[in-house]
């Protein structure tokens, strides 16, 4: 009987140490890849960046030098149309939720259907503006791409908004309405105003994450070779490089590859720093 | 005294405005107008994608996802032949189940295990910066991993891991030796798998914080090892709230492009290997889109594209309302 009990305890320990080693060690196994991927990143890309990089178009096979300047510039546009579209359209959404629709049916719908589109893949938001733009003006262009762009980042603009507006508390709101300000000035001076900082790093967020974003550019944006800054002509964009560059079968082209995913790396770690930073002083949730 | 009153600001402020009932129900219709966007846009991509995949719907109907053409002469199943109009989605739909149920096999234990280290092991040091490492993971964006993918990850498959996985587990059939390149289902399985990680971990240690402390209490006051506490008291009440997570894990591999594209090997065919080519819905898209050789090929492709955003959107759906039945409803009870 006493020698049962103390089998039992010991496996009971044992089992214990077993899902603790377990836990940790899957905990290395997942930092691992990430730590390879940035180290790798670094080195290869460090190796590889010069200041022709940033002020080049790509030369022509065989040629050595060049660079993605054109790329880095039409990936400028392309997030600046994205923005004028996905923010005031994401954040009046996220005004909605949080400040009119509170707890109403239409609200609990529209966001549940944010989170759903959210989960949509960008490959068929690419075809679908494809199909949308693309086809009826007869030609790629970058005003297709900055709109493929700019409609994937109104779930996640809206989300974060509305998450920040929830967090500002109702005492501002009635302050502002007993002073006699029209609610539209209420909302937007006071409430908006209060939770910019959360809202910011929101746009930031889905800024980030479109900055990223190949598959909705392949059909729209298209990629060129040299300088445009036309919104109604094929422009280049950093991914877009990249994954022509990984999948050529020249060394020098691999090298930009690295150089560009370390830019566009280094610029979407600032910006998730950024929210964490933010973030870690407030709450913000729902935007994975 | 009444026009000290006028003078002062807020008065003056309050003249200026004039009648605000016409600016605040303006506003108040605009910020509808938005939300009702997001409506708007999904409408708008089903809409769209159905018109436009209406050729090769009215040619091959529901067979289009279930059969293939088989060639007269050699007998063997004809896939996707763009050249003579015979297109089916069978061996993208494999593609994409295999691919996704490959990355979902290996995330899952590992996500699960870094959300218990996380949520009830770490030191209280370690916790923001490893939670802040797996952020990281899921702000890479998909092309990078494909980069990675294609350089790293793919040569060492292709020099050490598929030698070995042949060797060993060969006689399965589903580690055959007939491609040398290193791509292939398992390439894409792995690139997948620390895609869907991040997603899957930071979900699942979402609703075991969710969890309240008074069970983990409960379990620890009967005496149990920490094990027992974790299994008991938090995975056994988060159970549904991992599903979820699992699910938008799984939503996520479904639609992942860029990665998958770059090291699956795209070819539309089906083997029982894993290390053999194939191709996914999304990759056959991103692969063939640009340059499709016609309107029936163009439309199989909107129609692929359009299964595609239909499973990812159920798959979502159901994920989600599975994690708000956790970390929106009261405390679940112990069973």
């Amino acid at each position: 009987m006493q020698s049962e009990h103390r089998l039992r305890s010991r496996i009971r320990a044992l089992s214990d140490g077993a899902a603790t080693g377990l836990a940790v060690l899957s905990t290395l196994l997942v930092v691992a890849p990430l730590v390879a991927i940035f180290v790798y990143l670094i080195y290869r890309g460090a190796s590889s960046i010069s200041l022709a990089f940033f002020t080049d178009v790509p030369k022509p096979v065989g040629e050595p030098g060049g660079g993605m300047a054109n790329a880095i510039l039409g990936s400028a546009i392309l997030l600046g149309v994205g923005s004028l579209i996905g923010v005031p359209i994401g954040i009046s959404g996220g005004i909605f939720l949080a400040e009119f629709g509170r707890g109403t049916k239409l609200a609990n719908a529209i966001r549940f259907t944010a989170d759903v589109l959210n989960g949509v893949p960008s490959i068929v938001m690419g075809i679908a503006v494809y199909s949308l733009i693309v086809v009826p003006q007869g030609h790629f262009s970058a005003f297709s791409g900055g709109v493929a762009l700019g409609i994937m980042m109104i779930p996640t603009v809206c989300r974060t908004t509305e998450e920040m507006l929830l967090m500002v508390p109702n005492a501002v709101r009635e302050a502002a309405l007993a002073l006699g300000v029209p609610n539209w000035r209420s909302v937007l001076a006071i409430t908006v105003k209060t939770a910019s900082p959360g809202i910011i790093t929101g746009c930031m967020l889905a800024f980030a994450r479109v900055a990223g974003e190949t598959a909705p550019l392949i059909f729209t944006a298209f990629g060129n070779v040299g300088w445009s800054a036309r919104l109604d002509e094929p422009i280049s964009a950093l991914p877009l490089q990249i994954y022509v560059y990984a999948l050529s079968p020249y060394d020098e082209w691999h090298r930009l590859a690295w150089a560009g995913s370390l830019v566009l790396i280094v610029l979407i770690v600032l910006a998730v720093s950024l929210v964490r930073y933010v973030t870690s002083r407030g709450v913000l949730k729902g935007a994975s | 005294m009444v026009a000290q009153a006028e003078d002062s600001a807020i008065r003056k402020y309050l003249l200026a405005r004039g009648n605000s009932a016409v600016a605040d129900r303006g506003f108040h219709w605009l910020m509808v107008l938005s939300a009702l966007s997001i409506f708007g846009i999904v409408v708008l991509i089903a809409s769209e994608m159905l018109v436009r995949s209406q050729l090769a719907w009215s040619k091959f109907g529901f067979n289009f996802f279930f059969k293939a053409f088989i060639d007269p002469y050699s007998k063997l199943p004809m896939y996707w032949d763009p050249v003579n109009g015979h297109f089916s989605a069978l061996p993208f739909l494999y593609g994409t189940l295999v691919s996704s149920f490959l990355a979902l096999l290996l995330a899952v234990p590992l996500a699960i295990g870094v959300a218990v280290f996380l949520t009830e092991m770490c030191p209280g040091a370690l916790r923001a910066p490893l939670a802040f490492i797996t952020e990281l993971l899921a702000a890479i964006p998909s092309v990078i991993y494909g980069l990675w993918a294609v350089f790293i990850l793919v040569p060492l498959l292709r020099e050490r891991l598929n030698p070995f996985f042949i060797k060993t587990l060969g006689w399965t059939g589903f580690f055959g030796d007939d491609n040398p390149t290193g791509l292939g289902f398992v390439a894409a399985g792995i690139i997948l798998a620390i895609m869907i990680l991040p997603i899957i971990s930071s979900l699942t240690r979402e609703v075991m914080t969710a969890v309240p402390i008074s069970q983990r209490e409960a379990v620890l006051a009967l005496g149990a090892t920490r094990w027992e506490m974790i299994r008991m008291g938090v995975l056994r009440n988060a159970r549904i709230g991992i599903v979820g997570a699992i699910i938008l894990g799984l939503g996520r591999a479904l639609g992942e492009t860029m990665a998958v594209t770059m090291v699956i090997g795209n070819s539309p065919e089906i083997h029982r290997s894993l290390l053999a080519n194939g191709s996914s819905m999304a990759s056959v898209i991103a692969n063939e889109f640009a340059e499709a050789s016609g309107d029936l090929h163009l439309s199989a492709l909107m129609e692929i594209g359009l299964a595609l955003f239909a499973v990812t959107i159920v798959v979502n759906a159901f994920a989600r309302l599975l994690v708000w039945a956790v970390t929106r409803g009261a405390p679940r009870q112990v069973h």
